[in-house]
């Protein structure tokens, strides 16, 4: 039985690439990842927005209105939904006169328990040094 | 030994990260590691068969498949390929497609996972 850490670092703007999608998206198969593990190994996502990334996370977005496309707020929810471990940093957000008003913080309407966390930098970064591997998007 | 994962996701003609991955995961396997590689996004590209070969061009399937004659592992997200018309019936000979769950599970015991983003 062991764990794979793994973290997920969004660092692009949404709908300008497909990057933060495809990071939210392959972050959420460590939930069906089993299938091709052996019994009690597990792999685990943690998702951090930092830099421009953290526009990803702002509410109420219209992907679907304007582009017909799920948005990357839901795929957020979903992540709280399956307990991701998402992060946000401080930092960033203060920097675009952001707050945690502004961007996705639960998934109440999913039945999501876990919330989004804003926190400053140097805990994204302890979060980066605990995981066996990096993923940068 | 190692094993070494790498997922790719810029595509095949438009960017020379493929080109760049793929001569890793030759130099990685000459030296005896294994290596599992994953494309996604625009990087699915790669997995098309039929690819013309010009000068002006990235042409990375001859390559690809002399690796995979030396036991690379190469994988498509499914999802990603689909949707971009890629599918089964025009897909190599020996390219794999999973959802993206495959890449996670390679990267559960790989020694070193390599990530290249898209554009």
């Amino acid at each position: 039985m062991s764990t794979t850490k793994l973290g997920f670092i969004v660092q692009r703007p949404p709908y300008k690439s497909e990057n933060p999608k495809l990071a939210l998206t392959h972050a959420i198969s460590s939930q069906s990842v089993e299938v091709y593990l052996n019994d009690g190994d597990i792999v685990t996502a943690d998702v951090a927005f930092i830099g421009d990334g953290v526009l990803n996370c702002l509410k109420n977005q219209k992907a679907m209105e304007k582009y017909a496309l799920s948005s990357t707020e839901t795929h957020i929810k979903n992540s709280l939904l399956l307990d991701l471990n998402v992060m946000v940093c401080k930092e960033d957000l203060d920097r675009l006169g952001l707050s945690e008003n502004d961007i996705v913080m639960d998934a109440e309407e999913f039945g999501a328990e876990v919330t989004t966390k804003v926190v400053p930098f140097s805990e994204i970064t302890k979060m980066m040094e605990e995981v066996n591997h990096l993923l940068f998007f | 030994m190692g094993k070494l994962t790498i997922g790719c996701f810029s595509s095949l003609v438009g960017s020379m990260s493929l080109d760049f991955a793929v001569k890793l995961s030759a130099a990685a396997i000459e030296k005896g590691h294994k290596v599992d590689f994953w494309v996604s996004g625009n990087g699915t590209m790669l997995s098309i068969k039929g690819q013309r070969a010009f000068k002006d061009y990235s042409a990375l399937m001859k390559p690809v498949q002399e690796l995979m004659g030396k036991g690379l592992t190469i994988t498509a997200c499914e999802a990603c390929a689909e949707a971009r018309g890629y599918n089964k019936e025009n897909t190599m000979e020996g390219f794999k497609r999973h959802s993206m769950d495959w890449y996670l599970a390679s990267a559960f015991n790989a020694d070193r996972l390599l990530h290249i983003g898209g554009e």
